[in-house]
């Protein structure tokens, strides 16, 4: 039952949001409704038993002669990332309160509707289910960043909507196959799909759907030059949401679909995936370096690290598999993280040209302590969360293969390269006009980030809780693949 | 109690740093040295103890990662060599720290450099407390970062920033080796605790492909962080960071961190010769090559950086030759004359109000008498003038590589009879003859203050008895750190094959000749640079090629600009601008185009003449039903 | 019945083909939006000519019984086809098919 309030409650919010008139009225029930989700969030990991499978079930028929039910419930893996999802929603909120958008009823709105999409992706437990909640998450999406972004927003985001609704479209395609090809009567539940038998040539070709669907979604290389455009011309809480969680449902994807139904295509053709996605790493890493726009040069960062959960899912080992989990969270947190500071620079300085820039640490220190803590997690220092993350990744690609282990980790030096550069650039130095008055963080803007500066060094410290959870659910799904 | 050891230090650093605007100086000159010295304290009553207990066993704090057969826990292991670390790292760290408030006093930044220092202490306990290597990487990362924000401590000088930056980046390229290697020996022993690593590892036969890997792999670790050929040159431009800082991290403590590892790793490498000959040949290039670089340097802190690295080369020679203890007492030794002779260089250039080019000191002796001293002891300790703890340290690694092969010993000793011939010079051209400075600097030239001093004279004693540790046999002694440390290397020492070891007269014998060259290096610089005045050419002076070559450190830093950082700038460059942009995303942004094109074109088919419509719905009738005859 | 049975069915088959083409052909090279309807027709009874004939051969009734359902669905279909021509006569002034091609590309 918790698991339906989750997705019906931001959705109730979301409806109630566009009656309200008064945009300080809309902003603190907006944030009651996102802390409430949270809670309830709490609840249900508190309730939730490690070691049984799927908990906390909603079932009932909904298309029954089709084999289509409402079916929502939680295991570990979709646990860790629905806390994820109602963890960020509240500081996403609060972090665009700073701005006054217009018709901010409209934009708050979407974006509840957003979080019942993802947590609606992330509990779905039938396969229509997951494919309908999915594509609603690009509808809020998109509107978020057509009417509230930057000046070349129409052109990005239809671009960006285009993109990743045809990789969606073989997922469907694969989904439907799958389906008819379960026993009579069909069914799309995940049990059902995950028992069809396929030849290995019919694996190949759903493999090659989700993977579509799914590399768009995340973006590997060569499929993300949507990513860096969208990312830039977004709105901050725009940018967060697609890079702190929606990015999140293509790795989901392919831990949910890939692994169990195409395992012998995957462990045939995960070599060439897993090329694919250790190349992005270093490409993306290596254009890090050039970029002026500091928004531009996270984006293609969070190619690299992405790329890195990626390579860490094909490697299919437990340890990879782990890593990518603690690591989809840590991403997730450091990324916002990233994104929200570099919104604060720019509404005080107007730019997020990295040349324009510096000597910030003088005029504002504590914003710069909070820049160099999440910094600092997404360049993977040990007791930060990125450091738990990366250290299973690798640890677990290098159990499958030593060359893209050792490829995979250069990302830890060009992290530091490009991020400090970034640093030094805008933190760093003398200040200059724009620079020289900039205030320090106020109350709320700390209140923001502290949550994630929290949450940095407790999976750095103690990742075992977060570990645990998904523990059982990973095994499960690897067992699949051997 | 051993967890209160690293506690206190992170609990200055999280007082000062979350109340570094609030916090008045006053109490940070006591929190930030008085957290150091309660571990200080409390590493001495360990150390104390630990003398009496035969083994060792981790400390486990709480689980960390585990998953399935990975498991590391939180936990420290407190053996002689911990000890011993601990006691140099909270010691000299100690000392350091009441320096500092002297040096820093005018500072504004005085809490921020007390929190990044206790923070560094902390992360070097965690680093030398360890149990497993991850925990150990904790440390070594943290040492890293500490050493970035100290380094680009003035971070208004953009220059600082690129000289911090440099060294994090470079020590992350040995993290990434260092990294490597441990995933190497989890898939090698399927754990990362070191007591079941070592255990596992007595039994497998030298020259085991896996262990020559990790061993190798762990070592490039050890390059990065102890600056060796080819990731040194980030040392020398560390110094920007404050002097204490270049004593205390650069000197003393983080860059001896790879020294630590490979003697705390000493079985894999008993077990790997190949890497063994590898880290002797890096050890012994780099120790020549960065004393015949300092001979040419003019910058007081960076002759002194030189000097770190090509002694850290002796100490990875020593280890090389199996000589675990040997090294770690040249640690031990080089953390005491090495942080003074950086301090005391901080006194001169405190002093000097920030000149550090010794052309332009000079009569400094009278001026500061208690600096020159001190300095002057240090300069006999790493000179190896007997009987300061410089003499018995390197004795020890020399009559090792003599043991090994007198051609080898021959290059170590043109290697110390150049670090005499540096030190000498410095120290006649800082404090001999007349001040060459301005005259506003000579009217403030004046002895630092008790708070400075006081560290100095400290850390001049344990130079000068600091050797006593370790006597060796043929001055009767009864080598006491060796013994000390003799468990931790029991297990080398059991597989290594000994050679014979040298006679008492060979011993005098090479101690004769280092001495005789020594001191004969002690004249010639006397006669070079006091009587006949040279070195004191400005920068622009005509010199011969070599010279040239040497003076501008063999052009290494330029060299890597054009193989590496110019490169990658350019790949960098053109995957964006041609590979990105022009291939990818126009390729992409082509088949949306291409959709596009093709609904533009197939338009007019809709010719609009409903004749021409019926003619095609007529003639796909007559296909259909033709091809369904055909089928 | 008997008398039907007289003439093979094929006749009827060839008949029921001319007529359909006459009216195809009709369809095809008329401008005559009022000439084109009728020569729908003409197919339309073509087809319900050779429903009769096949339903009188097979004994069976139903096909029969789709005849008169066919000519009642195509009166109101006609109609409504002539209210369309009317409509586009009182607008265009004219029923020459070619000169309805507003709707193009």
């Amino acid at each position: 039952m918790l698991t339906i309030i989750l997705i019906l409650l931001p959705l109730a919010l979301s409806l109630i949001t566009l009656s309200l008139k008064k945009e300080k009225e809309i902003r603190y029930f907006v944030l009651t409704g996102a802390l409430i989700e949270f809670g309830l969030a709490v609840a249900a990991f508190v309730q939730y038993k490690t070691s049984c499978h799927c908990q906390l079930l909603f079932r009932a028929d909904w298309l029954a002669s089709m084999g289509v039910s409402l079916k929502f419930g939680m295991d570990g893996i979709s646990m860790l990332l629905v806390m994820l999802t109602t963890f960020l929603l509240p500081v996403i909120i609060m972090a665009s309160f700073s701005h006054s958008y217009e018709r901010p009823s409209a934009f708050y709105s979407l974006i509840l509707l957003m979080e019942m999409a993802l947590v609606g992706v992330f509990t779905a437990f039938d396969g229509l289910m997951f494919y309908i909640f999915w594509e609603m998450a690009l509808i809020p999406a998109y509107f978020i960043c057509a009417v509230w972004g930057g000046n070349d927003r129409i052109r990005i985001t239809l671009k960006f909507f285009i993109y990743t609704f045809t990789g969606s479209l073989f997922m469907l395609g694969a989904l439907i196959y799958l389906y008819s090809r379960t026993p009579m009567p069909h069914s799309f539940d995940f049990q059902w799909l995950y028992l069809v038998a396929l030849t290995p040539t019919e694996q190949l070709w759903i493999f090659l759907a989700f993977f579509l669907a799914f590399a768009v979604k995340i973006p590997i290389f060569p499929f993300h030059t949507w990513q860096p455009d969208t990312y830039a011309e977004a709105p901050a809480a725009g940018s967060m949401l697609l890079a702190g969680i929606m990015l999140k449902m293509g790795i989901y994807g392919m831990i949910r679909w890939m692994i169990p139904i195409c395992h012998q295509a995957l462990q045939q053709w995960g070599t060439f995936a897993m090329i694919l996605a250790v190349t992005g790493i270093v490409y993306a890493s290596l254009i890090a370096i050039r970029q002026k726009d500091m928004k531009r040069l996270v984006a293609y960062s969070s190619i690299a690290h992405v790329g890195l959960i990626a390579a860490g899912v094909f490697a299919l080992t437990i340890h990879s598999m782990q890593g990518a989990m603690i690591q989809m969270i840590s991403h997730g947190i450091n990324i916002v993280g990233l994104f929200l500071v570099i919104d604060l620079i720019e509404q005080r300085t107007k730019t997020r040209n990295i040349a324009d820039l510096g000597g910030i640490a003088l005029k504002a220190p504590r914003l710069a302590v909070f820049f160099m803590v999440i910094l600092l997690g997404s360049i993977a220092l040990p007791l930060t969360n990125g450091f738990v993350g990366e250290f299973l990744l690798l640890l677990g690609i290098f159990e499958h293969s030593v060359v893209f282990s050792a490829i995979g980790g250069l990302t830890i030096i060009f992290s530091a390269v490009y991020m400090l550069w970034m640093y030094q650039r805008t933190m760093l130095g003398t200040t200059n006009q724009l620079t020289g008055q900039i205030a320090d963080l106020t109350w709320t803007e700390m209140a923001t980030l502290i949550p994630l500066v929290i949450m940095i060094f407790w999976i750095g410290l103690f990742p075992g809780l977060f570990l645990d959870v998904a523990l059982p659910d990973v095994l499960q799904i690897l067992n699949f693949a051997k | 109690m051993v967890v209160l050891i690293p506690l206190f230090p992170i609990l200055g650093f999280l007082i000062l740093g979350l109340g570094f605007r609030t916090i008045p100086k006053k109490w940070t000159a006591f929190i930030g040295p008085g957290m150091i010295l309660l571990s200080f304290v409390l590493s001495v009553i360990i150390f104390l103890n630990i003398r009496h207990s035969v083994v060792s066993l981790p400390i486990n704090l709480f689980p960390w990662i585990h998953i399935g057969p990975l498991n590391i826990p939180f936990a420290f292991l407190i053996d002689p060599l911990s000890s011993l670390m601990m006691l140099i790292v909270t010691g000299v760290g100690f000392i350091i720290h009441v320096y500092s408030v002297g040096y820093m006093k005018e500072d504004p930044g005085f809490n921020r450099f007390f929190a990044f220092m206790n923070l560094f202490v902390f992360s070097m306990l965690l680093l030398v407390m360890g149990a497993n290597y991850p925990i150990m990487f904790i440390g070594w990362e943290g040492v890293g970062l500490c050493s970035y924000l100290l380094i680009g401590f003035w971070f208004k000088n953009q220059e600082f920033n690129n000289a911090a930056k440099k060294a994090f980046i470079m020590n992350r390229i040995g993290d990434l080796g260092f990294l490597m290697g441990m995933f190497l020996i989890f898939t090698t022993f399927h754990s990362l605790n070191f007591l079941d690593v070592f255990e596992q590892a007595k039994g497998m036969t030298s020259g085991d492909s896996n262990l020559v890997a990790i061993t190798l792999l762990l070592f490039i670790g050890a390059v990065g962080k102890s600056a060796q050929i080819p990731l040194f040159t980030w040392l020398p431009d560390a110094m920007a960071g404050p002097t204490p800082v270049s004593a205390l991290i650069h000197a003393a403590t983080m860059v001896t961190a790879g020294v630590y590892m490979v003697a705390r790793s000493n079985i894999l490498y008993v077990l790997s010769p190949a890497t063994m000959a590898i880290m002797g040949l890096t050890g012994l290039a780099t120790a020549l090559f960065a004393a015949s670089i300092a001979i040419f340097q003019n910058d007081i802190k960076k002759i002194l950086a030189y000097s770190t690295i090509s002694q850290l080369g002796y100490m990875f020679v020593g280890l090389s030759m199996g000589a675990f203890s040997g090294a770690m007492f040249h640690l031990t030794t080089h953390a005491f004359f090495k942080a003074l002779l950086f301090l005391a260089a901080g006194s001169v250039i405190h002093a000097l109000g920030g000149e550090q080019d010794i052309r332009k000191m000079g009569g400094l002796k009278n001026a500061m008498p208690k600096t020159f001293w001190t300095f002057l002891i240090a300069t006999a300790a790493i000179a190896g003038i007997p009987p300061l703890s410089g003499f018995f340290s390197k004795d020890e690694i020399l009559a090792k590589t003599f043991e090994f092969s007198s051609g080898i010993w021959f290059i170590a000793l043109i290697g110390s009879l150049m670090t005499a011939f540096y030190m000498f010079r410095m120290l006649y051209l800082t404090f001999f003859k007349d001040f060459r400075g301005t005259e506003e600097q000579k009217h403030h030239i004046h002895e630092s203050p008790a708070v400075m001093v006081i560290p100095l004279i400290l850390l001049a004693l344990l130079s000068v008895f600091g050797g006593f540790i370790n006597i060796p046999s043929v001055f009767g002694g009864n080598t006491g750190l060796s013994n000390f440390l003799a468990p931790v290397f029991a297990g080398s020492n059991a597989v290594m094959e000994h050679e014979t070891p040298l006679s008492h007269g060979t011993e005098w014998l090479l101690m004769g000749v280092t001495l005789a060259g020594v001191l004969a290096m002690v004249f010639w610089t006397y006669h070079r640079y006091i009587t006949r005045q040279h070195g004191l050419s400005p920068d622009d002076a005509r010199r011969s090629l070599p010279v040239r070559l040497i003076s501008h450190k063999y052009y290494v830093d330029e060299l890597y600009r054009a193989i590496v950082v110019k490169p990658i700038l350019w790949l960098s460059q053109m995957l964006h601008e041609i590979v990105e942009l022009r291939i990818i995303d126009r390729f992409m942004n082509g088949l949306g185009t291409m959709v596009v094109w093709t609904g533009n074109t197939i338009r007019y088919v809709q010719t609009g003449n409903v004749g021409f419509y019926m003619f095609i719905m007529i003639l796909g009738i007559m296909l259909i039903l033709f091809f369904n005859i055909l089928i | 019945m008997i008398t039907l049975t007289a003439i093979p069915v094929h006749y009827y088959l060839l008949f029921c083909s001319i007529l359909f083409c006459i009216g195809v052909i009709g369809v095809l090279i008329k401008r005559n939006a009022l000439l084109i309807l009728m020569s729908i027709e003409l197919m339309i009874n073509s087809i319900n000519l050779l429903l009769a004939a096949f339903s009188a051969y097979s004994n069976d009734p139903a096909g029969q019984i789709f005849v008169f359902f066919i000519m009642v669905v195509a009166a109101a279909e006609v109609a409504i086809g002539l209210a369309i021509v009317v409509l586009i006569y009182r607008t265009t002034h004219s029923i020459d098919i070619n000169v309805l091609n507003k709707l193009k590309w």
